[in-house]
Formats: structure tokens, C-alpha cells, sequence
């Protein structure tokens, strides 16, 4: 077995027992990369020098018999949206590419005292603004099971990356279903946190009140390590949950009896893939068989959140992505006479379309006279949708649903149209709009070979349930040990 | 409802973004589908809903006011398109 087959919590142990080094866990890393990422290019940018450097040293820590951290000298893949200092975070846009951080997100400050090691920076839809990584300005994401299918989005590099071994585990960013989407399609372990329960700080902001960043895995138990490394209150961050700290890795119990899980039969109706809806049946038996109870139930919240979403995340982006003005940092047009000039090319040049739309979409939402009507609105829906979760979590632990309604779709079957592409969020968008943790966890491989997730979603740090479900469902049905990705088809 | 071409430029122009004639159509046709379908949530009643400002309960977070210098002057002008004498160089705005 190659190093970089392993599950994080596999190699911490062989690196403790000293049977690998940290140098050779992370060279056949970029080994890997320099062997697959031609064909599936997750990564914008690596860190090879610096993260064999620091390998290295961690060896040699190590072999002095200093006492490190239980995943020191483990390396990590990086969404290009949080900023690591001194390198490049670019957000795939034309805007930040040359932007050089100075500061290290608050996520990435956690991880560099875990001493873990950075691999480099994960492709995604510019600004984060996508659902297949297509709308990266630099180039396109293929997903391994299938080269001529999208990887989902926005954190495409981030899930497509562990699905081919290119990192053992990733960051990844969920506005509206952007690191569990992506998970999904690409059959690797999504977790997006319950808000503020990780520090935003460093992250590069699309919509403040739904943002979350969140690890990809190859399986539940490394969700759990990755949450209890990164989680945590940071003043930073006002946001930020002051809740004490949690061991989510005690919450993987290999045990469902008594659990109580809403399955809603309107995320299983139209629109959704007949196989999706056959596989998150299976998977509804499994867990009564494992001795859960599932229940249909119903959640009719779908296509309002999703409209309130497009409002509400427009609205904020519209707002965040007004300091793009090629002043401070960012791109500045070479054509202009006046400040006014700098303003309206630099960003007309910086952003691609899909960002343009949005911004466009933001700013009339919230102009006057539609402010009421649309953003006001919206977040009054806010408020009912959340009180829909709220009535099915007095009756339930866990709420059941596929992620996304279908597997995989075609790189530019979607990408012309905008309103189609949204509605592949709309498993996902109702648990941000709630502020909820949800998870998505690969069950199996649909008739093309591609794989399907089912979603669980929890009440508001309740991460422990959805761990306690996810790793028994794990532990019965093996998606990674049964299935690999074969990195078939492509463009041609 | 059919936006108009007329506010599409209105809204560019808030925007500070400058649109081909292209964009705009595209817009103008992309931006009254996604709002006709936002119309849904017109179907829900929300005269006694209070909006969800902030999701997760933390409300009036305060810190102390204390001066913290994590980032240096050099490091924070680094990114800048144009600088001089350790400030942001912008073209003249007062004639």
C-alpha cells in the first residue's frame, strides 16, 4: 500500500510508532501530485520545497525525542480562499492573483501548531461563487471518477484532491452546500460546521452570515480530528461561538440504537435522481437495521431557502466584494485617468461573470426601494426556515437526505445556465440558511460509476450526533475500502 | 418582473462595474429569471416574523480595546499596485 492511500488516522499511528517519516508521507504526496493532477488539477498552486523542508524537520524533532503532537508532521490540502502567510491566495480569481497573504488565518494558526504541513492551495469557483469549480478564472477541476464530469463546487479542489490521494485531507469552504456538494460528487467525507463553530478569520468573505469552514476527509473519523484541530472561539472572529471546546473523536461510537432520524419526503420527489432517491432509501433501511429509528417526515423548505439564499448571499457578497477597488490589494487595470477609472476597470477586469452576476444581483437587492421587498423579505423567510429545523429537532436527532440530486453532471452542461446550476444546491443551501452542521458521507456508486451522498443534518452543535451516525453507517458500509476513483474519460 | 436594460446599467454603475453590451443583456435575462423565482418566498406570510439577523445566538460580542499591531506597516503595503513613502498611491482627485 502507497503512503498516501491511508486515512489520516491510519499514518498518525505509523508515524508515532516511527514506521514512516513525515519526509516520505509527504514526498509521495507530490509524488502523487506530479503523477495525477495533469489530469485531475485540483491544486492552484504548491508548497513542495517549504513542506519537505518542514517535514524534515518534524523527522528530526521526532528522532530527538521531543514530544510532538499526535498529527505533527501530517500534511493538508488548503482551499485557496484562506490565507497562509507569505504565500499566495488567489480565490481562482484574475482579482487576487498575484496576492500574497500577509497573515495567517486563524484555521491555518491552528494547524501550524499541530505542526501540521501545508501541500499547497485547492482550485475553486472564483470568490467561492459555484457549484462545479468551472467559474475558476485559472482552469477547470475534473473529478476522478469520471474526467469529463465536474468535481462539484465550489471546494472542487479540495474534494477532488482526496478522492485521488493528492492530499490525505483538506480545508474546504460552505456557503450554500460548497464543501458537502463537492464531497458528494467526488465520494469523500464533507462536513460543513454548525456557524461559528470555526473561526472565519483569514478566510476571504463571500457571504458573512453563512460562510463556514469545514474539513474534507476520506472518512469520518478524520472529520472528527480535522473539527477538534480547527474548531474553537477566536476573538477574532465575533461570530465565532463562545462555547467550550468538544472531543468529537469521542463521538465515534460504532452505535445508531435509539437515534431518531427524520427522512423528508420532499428532498426524495421530483428533481431528484432516481437512483439518488433508491440509494438514500438503502441507506435509510441500513440505519433502521442498525437499529435506528427512520421516520419519513416532511420539510418543505427547499426552493424557499433556495430563493432566499440567492438574495441573502448576493446581498453580502455585493457588499464584501466592494473592497476589491485596486487601491490596496488586487488587481489594478493599467487604463485609467481618473480614482474613478481605477475603480470600475479593476473590478470589471479583476471579476469573472459568474462574480459580476452575483455582485449585480447583490447590489439591486439591496437597492433602494427593493431593499423591503427582497432582502428584508428574505430574511424573515430566515427566520421560518429555521423554525422548520427547529420543530423537526424537537422529534428528531438527525434529519436524512441525499446532497445533492443527482451525481456528477458534464463540465459545461450547466455552466450557461445559472437558475439550473443553483438548483443542484438545494439539499444543501436550507441547512446554511439555518446555521446548521451537516455532513455528507459517500453510501455508493450509481450505474455510471459515480458516486452519491446522503446528507446528515444536525441541530446547531450537535456535530456529535452526526459523527456517532456517520461512523456507525461507516463502519457497516465501506464506500473507500470498495471503491476507487479510475480517473476515466476526459476531454477528449 | 422584467428588469430593464436601463436598470441594469443603473445598478453597474452602484457597482462600480462597467458591462459590454453583451453583459447586459445576458444580465438583464439572468437576473429576471433568478428574481422571478424568487418571488416564492412573496408566498409566505411574514407580517409576525422577526428577521434572523444573527444565526447562532451570540449577540453583543464585545473584546477590549486594546491596540494590537499583527501586522506590520511593510507587510500590510506589500499587496499595493502603486505605493510611495509608505502610503497607497491613487491618481489625483481634487483638480
Amino acid at each position: 500500500m502507497e503512503l498516501y492511500e491511508y486515512t489520516v488516522h491510519e499514518i498518525a499511528e505509523k508515524l508515532e510508532k516511527n514506521e514512516v517519516t513525515s519526509y516520505d508521507l509527504v514526498k509521495s504526496y507530490f509524488d502523487r501530485i506530479r503523477e495525477k493532477d495533469g489530469l485531475v488539477k485540483a491544486y492552484v498552486s504548491t508548497l513542495e520545497e517549504e513542506a519537505l523542508e518542514q517535514a524534515k524537520k518534524i523527522d528530526e524533532r521526532r528522532k530527538n525525542g521531543e514530544k510532538l503532537g499526535k498529527f505533527a508532521g501530517i500534511p493538508i490540502g488548503i482551499k485557496d480562499n484562506m490565507n497562509i502567510k507569505g504565500t499566495k491566495t488567489t480565490c481562482s480569481s484574475k482579482m487576487l492573483e498575484n496576492y500574497e497573504s500577509p497573515y495567517d488565518a486563524t484555521v491555518i494558526e491552528k494547524l501550524k501548531k499541530e505542526d501540521i504541513i501545508f501541500l499547497g492551495k485547492l482550485n475553486m469557483d472564483e470568490f467561492a461563487m459555484g457549484g462545479s469549480t468551472e467559474q475558476s478564472a485559472f482552469f477547470k477541476t475534473h473529478n476522478p471518477w469520471d474526467l469529463g464530469t465536474v468535481p462539484g463546487g465550489s471546494s472542487g479542489g479540495s474534494a477532488a484532491s482526496v478522492a485521488s490521494d493528492l492530499a490525505p485531507w483538506t480545508l474546504g469552504s460552505d456557503t450554500g452546500g460548497s464543501i458537502r456538494q463537492p464531497a458528494s460528487l467526488c465520494g469523500v467525507v464533507g462536513l460543513k460546521p454548525t456557524y461559528g463553530l470555526v473561526s472565519r478569520y483569514g478566510l476571504v468573505a463571500f457571504a458573512s452570515s453563512l460562510d463556514q469552514i469545514g474539513p474534507i476527509t476520506k472518512d469520518v473519523t478524520d472529520s472528527a480530528i480535522l473539527l477538534n484541530l480547527i474548531s474553537g472561539h477566536d476573538e477574532k472572529d465575533s461570530t465565532s461561538s463562545s462555547r467550550p471546546k468538544e472531543d468529537y473523536t469521542k463521538s465515534l461510537v460504532n452505535d445508531v440504537k435509539g437515534m431518531k432520524i427524520g427522512l423528508p419526503k420532499e428532498f426524495l420527489g421530483e428533481g431528484t435522481n432516481e437512483e439518488v432517491r433508491q440509494a438514500i432509501l438503502e441507506v435509510a433501511d441500513k440505519y433502521r437495521e442498525l437499529g435506528a429509528e427512520v421516520e419519513e417526515c416532511s420539510l418543505n423548505v427547499g426552493k424557499y431557502a433556495l430563493a432566499t439564499y440567492y438574495i441573502i448571499a448576493c446581498a453580502e457578497a455585493s457588499s464584501n466584494l466592494g473592497r476589491f477597488d485596486g487601491i490596496r490589494y488586487g488587481y489594478r487595470t493599467e487604463n485609467f485617468e481618473n480614482l474613478k477609472d481605477i475603480y470600475k476597470n479593476s473590478r470589471s477586469e479583476g471579476f469573472g461573470s459568474e462574480v459580476k452576476r452575483r455582485i449585480i444581483l447583490g447590489t439591486y437587492v439591496l437597492s433602494s426601494g427593493y431593499y423591503d421587498a427582497y432582502y428584508k423579505k428574505a430574511q424573515k423567510v430566515r427566520t421560518i426556515i429555521k423554525n422548520e429545523y427547529d420543530k423537526l429537532f424537537e422529534k428528531y436527532d438527525l434529519i436524512l437526505t441525499p446532497t445533492s440530486p443527482t451525481t456528477a453532471f458534464k463540465m459545461e452542461e450547466k455552466s450557461n445556465n445559472p437558475l439550473e446550476m443553483y438548483m443542484a444546491d438545494i439539499c444543501t443551501v436550507p441547512v446554511n440558511i439555518a446555521g446548521l452542521p451537516g455532513m455528507s458521507i459517500p453510501c455508493k456508486l450509481d450505474s455510471k460509476g459515480l458516486p452519491i451522498g446522503f446528507l446528515l443534518v444536525a441541530n446547531s452543535f450537535e456535530e456529535n450526533k452526526i459523527f456517532r451516525a456517520g461512523f456507525t453507517y461507516e463502519q457497516a458500509i465501506n464506500f473507500r475500502e470498495n471503491n476507487k476513483p479510475t480517473f476515466k474519460g476526459g476531454e477528449n | 418582473m422584467a428588469i430593464s436594460k436601463e436598470e441594469i446599467i443603473h445598478i453597474a454603475k452602484l457597482a462600480s462595474l462597467n458591462l459590454t453590451e453583451e453583459e447586459i443583456i445576458k444580465y438583464q435575462k439572468d437576473l429576471t429569471d433568478i428574481l422571478e423565482f424568487a418571488e416564492v418566498v412573496n408566498n409566505l406570510n411574514t407580517d409576525e416574523i422577526k428577521e434572523t439577523v444573527g444565526i447562532n445566538g451570540e449577540y453583543n460580542v464585545f473584546r477590549k480595546d486594546e491596540v494590537k499591531q499583527e501586522i506590520s506597516k511593510e507587510e500590510l503595503l506589500k499587496n499595493a499596485p502603486s505605493k510611495d513613502e509608505g502610503m497607497f498611491r491613487i491618481p489625483k482627485v481634487i483638480n
